[in-house]
């Protein structure tokens, strides 16, 4: 896409005059009237007779809980419109001691450690409000206190068979249906093509409401909504853009988008996942976790249905699966280290953005057919049934 | 736990150790009928306080101070109280005592405007430990934001018979008023965020400040408490003495005890009372006493008597 548009830049330059020197000057006007503007507004502050004495706004995000034997340690963000202070730390209203790292006032957007030695209860919920210097208070609650999980190999070992089980094997098992499906006539072949559509629409709305409420939670320096609709704009773009340098895409090059989708979204899914270990959230199931997995199956016939035209190589099976699967491993890792909403955000409306995509260039002609109709409803409805499994 | 860090008293400028023993008499003046009159300057101003380590709290206070000054007169005394308000807010003191009207130091009737004054002149009774505090408009703003303080009246010997000696023993500036270690308690509470809730609570206005620095009491000599409840938001309060017990005397009116022998009295809103205990024979140590809603007690209302032997 670049090299098309600097291709024109280059032979169009030749019907224009060179830029003289009178063009460069009228450059330079515009940004010294900037500069003097901006300078006028920090030499002079013209904006005093704004000032009435009201309080700096004041805004502290919660990113990040860690349960201990020693206590509880929590990271909060600031987001205030000046430097704020942290004066006290109440848990369960109780003043409590605590240690602030690193210590002073909070510039906007930065982060501190809040360590507090408090004798919390395993499974009770605890409460935690942090007043600054101001006596603006901000609240946060662990509603089920569990020791926060210590990063080790076998936990780890752990955190990836999980990420297996719900993120490569449904993939694996989806696309196993490969041979059978080939078999199909066109009816079926357009059933199968409209279900496809039906499945991932769902899974655009699941992947994007979920993203809204993630982004819901993060710190408001990093405008959760419209990074969500920004994100999801820019990766539906993008693979549009990139999926027309051979025509629209079909075949192998829009089964590897649908994977690159359904990818992002486990990992959007696996960061989730692993951020509620971390925070001793999740009560994973057997039960939800073959919620999962079944629902996910139908990530691989996604996968699959492009492909039934033309047999390509055995090898990009694998590849695919792997892709569309891996990242699901690879969120449960960075969930459960190092998580805060708004990176779970991000991976979630960029998979939501991928299913966009996909959903582009499908014939209106074809919608009105029976086997067109059925398949939309059939993936629709399978994907709200087996959601139903997983959410709590 | 506690409160981490320490309160800039000086910056606040009121010293919570101080003000336990504080108490504004007025400058007098002889009255043509042979009585006495105490006048007292009052100002209203507003001024940020630290209430809690790093907690600075828009406060209006009485003559700078949270709470105001305790004011102590003998029964009968002619009072004259001048009121200057220097906010930006209309105020003014209302005390609980007899008086007229007029003197009511409510809406009407000796609310002052910003810039403005007011005298108020009354007889000091009935004896007892009373309350004062603004009864200005929206009330619960102009209590919690810190108008309030202590107006104690001591008994006239002369006019108690019965109970001359106890009534002696209440009189300050006598010799048997020196016998006992007195101090000026008013619990109270600040809602730092406005959501009409308290975040800190306090005896004398800041959080934890005598677990910190406990307050230091003489073994042998007989402890006399006035305490006041300038609470906003909750209902009740509470005073709970730590190993020992103690006699209250609800409102102060009476010479004789309203409950003797306990350790813990609730008081509601304004509501006040005398408390009077000994640690003569107790060994020497820290004795806690706070609120008895644990609540309080763990943001903010918990303290320490340190009793220590006679000192030579
Ligand atoms: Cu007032």
């Amino acid at each position: 896409m670049n090299d098309v548009s600097s291709t024109q830049t280059i032979t169009a330059a030749p019907s224009v005059p060179q830029p003289s020197r009178v063009a460069l000057a009228w450059l330079i006007l515009p940004l010294a009237v900037l500069a003097l503007a901006i300078t006028w507004l920090v030499t002079a502050n013209p904006l005093r007779t704004f000032d009435n004495g009201a309080p700096p706004v004041e805004n502290l995000t919660f990113e990040r809980t860690v349960l201990s034997s020693d206590g509880i340690e929590i990271l909060v963000r600031a987001g205030g419109s000046e430097p704020m202070t942290i004066a006290q730390v109440l848990v369960d209203d109780a003043y409590w001691q605590f240690a602030q790292e690193p210590s002073g006032p909070l510039a906007r957007g930065a982060t501190a450690w809040i360590r507090l030695p408090y004798p919390w209860v395993l499974g009770e919920a605890h409460a935690f409000k942090i007043i600054t210097n101001t006596g603006a208070t901000f609240e946060h609650e662990i509603a089920v206190a569990v020791p926060t999980p210590v990063s080790s190999v076998s936990m780890l070992s752990a955190q990836a068979l999980l990420g297996v089980i719900v993120g490569i094997v449904p993939v694996a098992i989806g696309l196993m249906f490969y041979p059978a499906l080939r078999g199909v006539g066109r009816n079926g072949m357009n059933f199968l093509l409209a279900m496809t559509v039906g499945l991932l629409a769902f899974l655009m709305i699941d992947a994007a409401g979920e993203a809204f409420d993630l982004a819901g939670e993060s710190a408001a320096i990093f405008q959760g909504q419209a990074m969500v609709a920004l994100a999801a704009a820019a990766s539906f773009l993008l693979l549009i853009a990139a999926g027309r340098r051979g025509g629209t895409p079909a075949g192998l090059t829009l089964a590897t988008f649908i994977a690159l989708g359904i990818g992002l979204h486990n990992l959007g899914e696996g960061l989730a996942i692993g951020a509620a270990f971390a925070a001793g959230a999740a009560g994973l199931g057997t039960f939800l976790v073959l919620g999962f997995t079944i629902h996910n199956i139908t990530e691989g016939i996604d996968i699959a249905a492009p492909m039934l035209k033309k047999r390509p190589p055995l090898w990009t099976f694998p590849a695919l699966t792997l892709l569309a699967g891996g990242p699901a491993v690879l969120g449960l890792w960075i969930g459960s280290l190092a998580y805060a909403p708004q990176w779970s955000a991000l991976a979630l409306a960029i998979g939501a953005g991928a299913y966009l995509a996909r959903s582009d260039g499908r014939g209106a002609a074809a919608l009105l057919s029976w086997p067109v109709m059925a398949g939309l409803a059939f993936g629709v409805t399978f994907m709200y049934g087996t959601a139903m499994l997983v959410k709590v | 736990m506690m409160t981490v860090g320490d309160v800039d008293e000086t910056r606040n400028g009121f010293d919570t150790s101080k003000m336990l023993t504080e108490w504004e008499t007025g400058t007098v003046s002889d009255l043509p009928d042979g009585r006495t009159q105490h006048t007292f300057v009052m100002e209203a101003v507003d001024k940020e306080i630290e209430i809690a380590p790093g907690v600075m709290f828009p406060a209006w206070t009485y003559n700078g101070k949270v709470p105001g000054p305790a004011l102590r007169a003998t029964e009968g005394e002619r009072r004259k109280i001048v009121f200057r308000n220097y906010d930006s807010q209309p105020h003014s003191i209302h005390f609980h005592g007899i008086h007229s009207a007029r003197m009511d130091g409510v809406p009407g009737a000796g609310v002052v405007n910003p810039g403005e004054e007011f005298v108020y002149e009354f007889d000091a009774k009935p004896f007892g430990c009373h309350f004062y505090h603004c009864h200005a408009l929206p009330l619960k703003r102009h209590i919690h934001k810190g108008l309030y303080g202590l107006f104690v009246v001591d008994p006239d010997p002369a006019r108690h018979a019965e109970h001359a000696d106890v009534a002696r023993s209440r009189l300050l500036g006598t010799p048997e008023n020196a016998g006992w270690q007195e101090l000026a308690m008013v619990m109270n509470a600040f809602d730092t965020n406005f959501d009409d809730e308290n975040e800190v609570y306090a005896v004398n206005t800041v959080a934890h400040a005598y677990t910190k620095r406990p307050i230091r009491i003489l073994r042998d000599k007989p402890v006399r408490i006035y305490l006041a409840n300038a609470v906003e938001f909750d209902p009740i309060n509470s005073f709970h003495l730590h190993g020992n017990f103690f006699d209250y005397f609800d409102q102060g009116t009476t010479l004789t005890p309203t409950s003797r022998t306990v350790d813990l009295i609730t008081q509601c809103q304004g509501q006040r009372g005398i408390l009077e205990f000994s640690f003569k024979d107790h060994e020497p140590g820290l004795y806690m006493f706070h609120a008895h809603q644990s609540e309080f007690a763990e943001l903010g209302w918990m303290s320490m008597f340190e009793v220590v032997e006679q000192v030579a």
